[in-house]
């Protein structure tokens, strides 16, 4: 099910706006990898560039290799959509479909993709939201439309919508942070949960989060303003909160930024 | 630390002057605006009548100055300035909009009271037919029927035309072959029916063909797919790019997307729109004038032959110029209006029914 990432001398531009320089490293399978990093490090282009979402943005283009189990997803004849049914994604606000119910919503990606049998659209449907943790709240009213719900229980629905289509890997991007604690909560240990069978990459603004959910941490930072984010160091979470190689880590984790 | 915490005020907040301790202030009763409107009305009419005015319309804008002016000092002398000021911009409001109505229901209730004396069930199932313009009986049966068709035709082939160059527009164009049909559209958009008619007219001459209901059509056609192309950009244009890119992120296909998650999200604005679009170009005369030729018989074939329409109708009545033929106009008239009003209708239900839901 899960697998392994392996990135190599990645770079993304927007048009000819260099915003990320040459970042590799592993995402091992079966784990939480968080990327930190102050704002507009280029986090969330990286992670986009992940399941070739970047390209959605006009004018983003990719240069380096982005290996899924040894598979280029940047490789000639490579269909975006084949590497995005592969690489689920989760954004910051929770976007269900406006005109579809709870269930459509969680249906969708199965019926758009066409690639379902009718009978067992059923099973997966309360399967992906039994993963979420929303089935109970929302067995009762699956017919409803999905904007009714409170912004974490849309989140969650989010969540279901991407692990209904099984892909290998989901990538998060700060889908906290939209939310209240109690929410977050929910999320965070739905994260735990979900990675016994996704390899998970989280983008967060949230250190502790970080710290409590991700095994390993990768922290982002721009050389200077108007310069390419780069990947500082990654290491397992609590090297990187406890005993940091790089300096500039160090002081990004404990606030004397700057 | 050495900020201070900010949350604690340090100065106690200073307390207003003391001649105005209270915070209330003299003000003028709630019904005022109706005495001034009031007043001023009976001024209008007494001016009016001691000058001898026979227009009302002058009574009226004597009024309605007045009304205006009396707010003003009346609350400038009780209140204070900026009140009045407030006031001076809440008569304006209700000045324009009185005035903006006012032509409006005029038209509605004249179309309303003559077209009514002669609209019936058999005005809407008889043609001319054997009829003399100058007597009275016949109906408008011939010509709604070319309405229904000619705008029908006109709609089946500019809607979908409209629509996929407002996708293509909105979710693939870009760079200059946009930009071109952006400006084209535009173009379009203020082209006048008459060129409109005589642009299909000269092909028509060309290719040898007949003047028929299809012909005004393609006129219309011409006209409709500007509209339709715009007010489907607008729509498409306010579905959040955050769908687009969920479904992306599914890996469902981009026209998949668009089909299934854009175009369902914004289908109410669209309807709206060819609705106003149908709207707009069932009264145009012009093109049919040129193009359809007008008859006084059933045609239902919109493909060959002369077909009549509403506003071809009224124009023709209207020219015969008897007591007969105004009430015949009037009464189409009142059709065509209702005609457009339950399109409205039409479209707002639907808009309605297919906007996104938010109920829990």
């Amino acid at each position: 099910m899960a697998k392994r990432i392996d990135i190599g001398g990645l770079t993304a531009f927007y048009g000819s706006h260099k915003a990320i320089e040459d970042i590799s490293m592993t995402v091992e399978p079966r784990s939480v990898t968080a990327f930190i990093g102050p704002s507009g490090c280029g986090k969330s282009t990286f992670l986009r560039t992940l399941n070739r979402m970047h390209e959605v943005t006009p004018g983003g283009r990719v240069e380096g290799k982005v290996l899924l189990d040894d598979e280029d997803l940047y490789g000639p004849g490579v269909d975006p959509v084949t590497v995005r049914r592969t690489i689920g994604m989760v954004f910051q606000r929770p976007n269900p479909f406006p005109t579809m119910s709870i269930y459509d919503n969680v249906a969708a990606g199965l019926r758009l993709n066409g690639s379902y049998k009718k009978n067992q659209l059923a099973d997966v449907v309360e399967k992906s939201l039994r993963g979420a943790n929303l089935w109970n709240e929302v067995k009762d009213r699956l017919n409803k439309p999905g904007s009714g719900l409170s912004g974490g229980q849309q989140q969650r629905l989010c969540i279901a919508r991407a692990i209904a289509v099984e892909p290998q890997v989901l990538l998060m991007d700060e889908p906290c942070s939209a939310l209240d604690p109690i929410s977050t909560l929910a999320i965070e240990d739905l994260i735990g949960e979900l990675k016994e069978r996704f390899t998970i990459v989280i983008v967060t603004h949230n250190m502790q989060q970080a710290a409590r959910v991700s095994d390993r941490t990768a922290f982002f930072n721009l050389s200077a303003v108007g310069k390419p984010g780069r990947l500082i160091e990654i290491d397992e979470t609590e090297r990187i909160f406890s005993n940091p190689s790089v300096q500039a880590t160090e002081d990004y984790i404990s606030g004397r930024f700057g | 630390m050495t900020t201070t915490d900010t949350s604690v005020q340090e100065h106690p907040t200073p307390t207003p002057p003391a001649n105005g301790t209270t915070l209330r202030s003299r003000s003028l009763p709630r019904w005022a605006p109706l005495a001034f409107a009031a007043v001023s009305i009976a001024l209008g009419v007494g001016i009016g009548s001691a000058a001898g005015w026979e227009s009302r319309i002058q009574w009226g804008l004597v009024s309605a100055i007045l009304f205006v002016a009396i707010s003003y000092a009346a609350t400038t002398a009780v209140e204070n300035e900026r009140q009045a000021k407030d006031r001076l911009a809440t008569s304006l409001v209700w000045v324009c909009f009185l005035l903006a109505i006012v032509p409006l229901a005029s038209l509605i209730w004249t179309t309303v009271g003559r077209g009514a004396e002669v609209l019936d069930g058999y005005f809407l199932t008889h043609s001319m037919a054997g009829v003399l313009g100058t007597e009275p009986g016949g109906g408008v049966y011939h010509a709604l029927i070319g309405t229904l068709e000619q705008v029908g035709i006109a709609t089946v082939i500019s809607a979908p035309i409209g629509l996929l160059t407002a996708v293509y527009l909105v979710e693939y164009g870009k760079g200059g072959l946009a930009r071109a049909v952006t400006f084209f559209v535009d173009v379009m958009t203020g082209i006048p029916s008459i060129v409109a008619g005589l642009f299909i007219l000269s092909i028509m001459l060309m290719a040898g063909l007949q003047p028929s209901g299809l012909m005004g059509s393609l006129a219309l056609t011409i006209l409709m797919i500007p509209v339709v192309v715009r007010s489907t950009e607008e729509m498409l244009k306010l579905v959040p790019n955050e769908l687009r890119e969920a479904s992306l992120a599914l890996g469902i296909p981009k026209w998949r997307t668009i089909l299934k998650v854009v175009i369902p999200t914004a289908i109410g604005g669209i309807t709206t729109g060819v609705m106003l679009a149908i709207a707009r170009i069932a009264g145009e005369t012009a093109p049919i004038m040129l193009l359809v030729f007008g008859a006084q018989l059933i045609n239902p074939n919109p493909f060959e032959g002369a077909q009549s329409s509403l506003p071809f109708y009224i124009w023709e009545q209207y020219r015969i110029g008897s007591e007969a033929s105004y009430d015949r106009a009037w009464a189409a008239a009142l059709v065509l209006i209702v005609f457009v009003m339950l399109l409205n209708l039409v479209a707002r239900g639907i808009a309605r029914w297919k906007a996104p839901k938010t109920g829990r």
